[in-house]
């Protein structure tokens, strides 16, 4: 995380003096950055303010200079605390008092000193390994008996977002919901993310990944070849779906149709509701998608071009999947485990036409991910926001529009 | 009727250096030395009418003279100082045990908390000033403040000769402020000017600031100021103060002068 940081209090006529001010010049002069956490400003001349500011720094060193250079003004370091930490009392619970993860990068205070939570996501605990002093983000289902679990919040800290250096619709970082914005900057700025990222993936491979996670109406909407070309142009590095994103895409390689719609007639056909039903039959008989690709069964779109790139492909099922087809997870817990050790390195994450594969990627991404959601319903980015995931760009359009243009402004032909 | 603290300079002389003025081969002329301090103190018993408690002198404690370190005095309230220079803290005892005689309620701030008296908290009647980082400790400011239901203004000294806030800084009773800013950086300055109208700041030239013109005593009309501030005398004359200049320059080889011989026991 490199960023080394210690609450700091000044207390007194700090205002009038011109104190405050002072100790953030310095601060910011020396290279440093801060929040203010509290200010307090004395209600009478005579009563005192207090202000709790936390100061940044890129390195120990100079965050021990500007403490330093900070402390004759009056500046003392907040006293600390170590984190509480309980043992827990079985398999798949943690104390009662356990502390509830946020999606922010999180910092542990263990024998006198902070540490980073590795892989953090929002709403599970923290498991601390006293002899490395290491500390991760664990869910609650695979919490062992005895595993040490931070508890209360006492020497846990969360670091806001800085702003990011790129001054894109990401800076902002909070998600504003409507229909009526304008769409064409917001994509125009993913794309441009997405073409840095392609260059960044092919010098470091898998440590820089663009996901998306998405849902069949990707395909009924007319977006397959857009998200196949974007994917066979290796600007997509992962993607989660569903049995249903992965059946209708090879359904229509196969028959021409999207759950019986004929792609390109745009009318139901004849007998076409089964064609999806045959399809995962099909390729539940050849045993795995991969082989149905590489037997040249099924030649083109989304499962294919993921064959064809090796790019890994997370399908988490749901209680009204027909099949499913080989490959999808049908236990939520072992989806969600899959899906948590394929974000690793995700830099960009595109949320595209699915309710529950959103909000379920969502909370897996640690807040520092930039994160776009597009569906054609408003309540889609959301609920994605309300749940916790504030740095989602919320679009609301069509899947199909949507994933075009974005390979439009990457340079597919029209 | 205004009260000084004072102590006979029997055993002044330079000892030490604690201050850029301090020069051990810049000895002290002892018997000019008391001269000058009997001259002082009969400007302020006879031309002022001031009451004087004078301190017994200690063999060994040179500085004792500058009872304006000794604390501050609110009312029946004394704060003893803490010195920063271990060569001044023997001095502690003897003030608080004169304060103690003398049926004063002693407050007393933690070790290590520096704080050196009524040399860097000076003020107006409802709200003072604290020069910090040179001697006092900032975090004393809002203990006194707290204890005092004063507001005070820190403000950093930023020039060593002007080690003390009384030496650079220092109110009138009519609410002018004399005082020479370059002793402060651009946030005192602007923090004193905020407070202060412009009319109101007297600015004093550096050449009459480096003969310590600021630390001067100020008693209802009349200043009692270090010989040779003609500048500042001329200002002061039309405001309309009454100017008493006493040659003092036995005292400023130790870095004080008027305002740092005594102590205002009543506000």
């Amino acid at each position: 995380m490199n960023i080394h940081q210690e609450t700091i209090v000044l207390r007194g006529h700090i205002i009038d003096s011109l104190l405050l001010a002072k100790v953030l010049d310095i601060i910011l002069m020396m290279g440093g950055t801060f929040d203010i956490e509290d200010v307090r400003i004395g209600k009478t001349r005579e009563e005192p303010s207090l202000a709790r500011i936390t100061v940044r720094a890129s390195s120990p060193t100079l965050l021990n200079d500007i403490l330093k250079s900070i402390q004759p003004h009056g500046a003392s370091v907040e006293r600390e605390a170590d984190c509480r930490i309980e043992a827990a009392p079985a398999d798949g619970i943690f104390p009662e008092d356990f502390y509830a993860t946020t999606h922010l990068p999180t910092q542990i205070r263990l024998n006198g000193r902070w540490i980073d939570v590795e892989h953090i996501e929002m709403d599970v605990g923290i498991v601390v390994d006293q002899e490395r002093a290491t500390a991760r983000a664990v869910p609650m289902g695979e919490v062992r008996r005895g595993d040490l679990i931070v508890t209360g919040r006492e020497g846990v800290r969360v670091i806001p977002l800085s702003r990011p250096r790129e001054r894109d619709v990401f800076g902002f970082m909070e998600s504003h919901v409507s229909a009526e914005r304008p769409h064409g900057h917001v994509i125009a700025d993913v794309a441009s993310r997405m073409n840095r990222l392609r260059e960044q993936h092919r010098r470091e491979g898998d440590g820089c990944r663009v996901l998306l996670a998405g849902g069949p109406a990707i395909i009924h909407a007319g977006g397959r070849d857009a998200l196949t070309w974007l994917i066979e142009e290796e600007f997509i590095h992962v993607l989660f779906c569903g049995n249903a994103l992965a059946a209708h895409d090879m359904e229509a390689d196969l028959y021409g149709t999207s759950l019986g719609y004929g792609l390109t007639a745009g009318r139901t056909v004849p007998h076409g509701h089964e064609h999806h039903l045959r399809t995962i039959n099909r390729i539940r008989a050849i045993g795995s998608i991969e082989r149905a690709v590489t037997s040249g069964v099924v030649k083109n779109g989304i499962m294919a071009a993921c064959v064809r790139k090796h790019v890994p492909v997370v399908m988490a099922g749901t209680i009204r999947d027909d099949g499913p087809l080989p490959g999808v997870i049908t236990d939520s817990v072992q989806a969600q485990r899959a899906m948590r050790a394929a974000i690793d390195g995700v830099k960009l994450a595109l949320l595209v036409a699915s309710t529950l594969h959103a909000v379920a990627t969502g909370n897996l991404l640690p807040a520092t991910v930039p994160t776009v959601c597009a569906d054609i319903n408003p309540s889609v980015p959301t609920k994605l926001a309300d749940r916790g995931s504030f740095q989602a760009v919320g679009l609301v359009m069509d899947a199909a529009s949507f994933l075009s243009e974005l390979a439009r402004l990457l340079g597919r032909p029209a | 009727m205004t009260r000084l603290l004072v102590c006979p300079p029997d055993f002044f002389g330079i000892e030490y250096e604690i201050n850029p003025w301090m020069r051990l081969n810049n000895q002290v002329d002892h018997e000019r030395a008391i001269l000058q301090w009997n001259s002082l103190m009969a400007v302020f018993e006879r031309d002022i009418g001031v009451t004087l408690e004078r301190l017994t002198p200690v063999p060994g404690l040179p500085d004792l003279v500058f009872t304006a370190n000794a604390g501050v005095v609110v009312g029946k309230t004394a704060v003893v100082s803490r010195f920063r220079h271990p060569e001044r803290r023997r001095e502690e005892a003897c003030f608080e045990q004169w304060f103690r005689d003398h049926g004063y309620k002693i407050l007393a701030l933690e070790p290590g908390l520096f704080f050196e008296g009524a040399g860097d908290l000076l003020g107006f009647p409802d709200y003072w000033f604290g020069g910090y980082r040179q001697r006092s400790d900032i975090r004393v400011f809002p203990i006194l403040s707290e204890w005092f239901h004063r507001e005070i203004i820190p403000l950093e000294l930023v020039d060593g000769r002007f080690y003390h806030l009384d030496t650079c800084f220092c109110p009138l009773s009519g609410g002018e402020l004399l005082y020479f800013p370059a002793a402060f950086d651009r946030y005192g300055q602007t923090a004193i000017a905020e407070r202060i109208p412009p009319t109101k700041r007297l600015v004093v030239p550096e050449q009459d600031a480096l003969r310590f013109a600021c630390n001067a005593v100020c008693i209802d009309t009349h200043v009692v100021l270090p010989a040779g501030c003609l500048m500042t005398e001329r200002m002061l004359h039309e405001r309309g103060y009454h100017t008493h200049a006493v040659p003092l320059d036995e005292f400023m080889k130790s870095g004080g002068s008027a305002k740092c011989l005594t102590l205002k026991l009543d506000e």
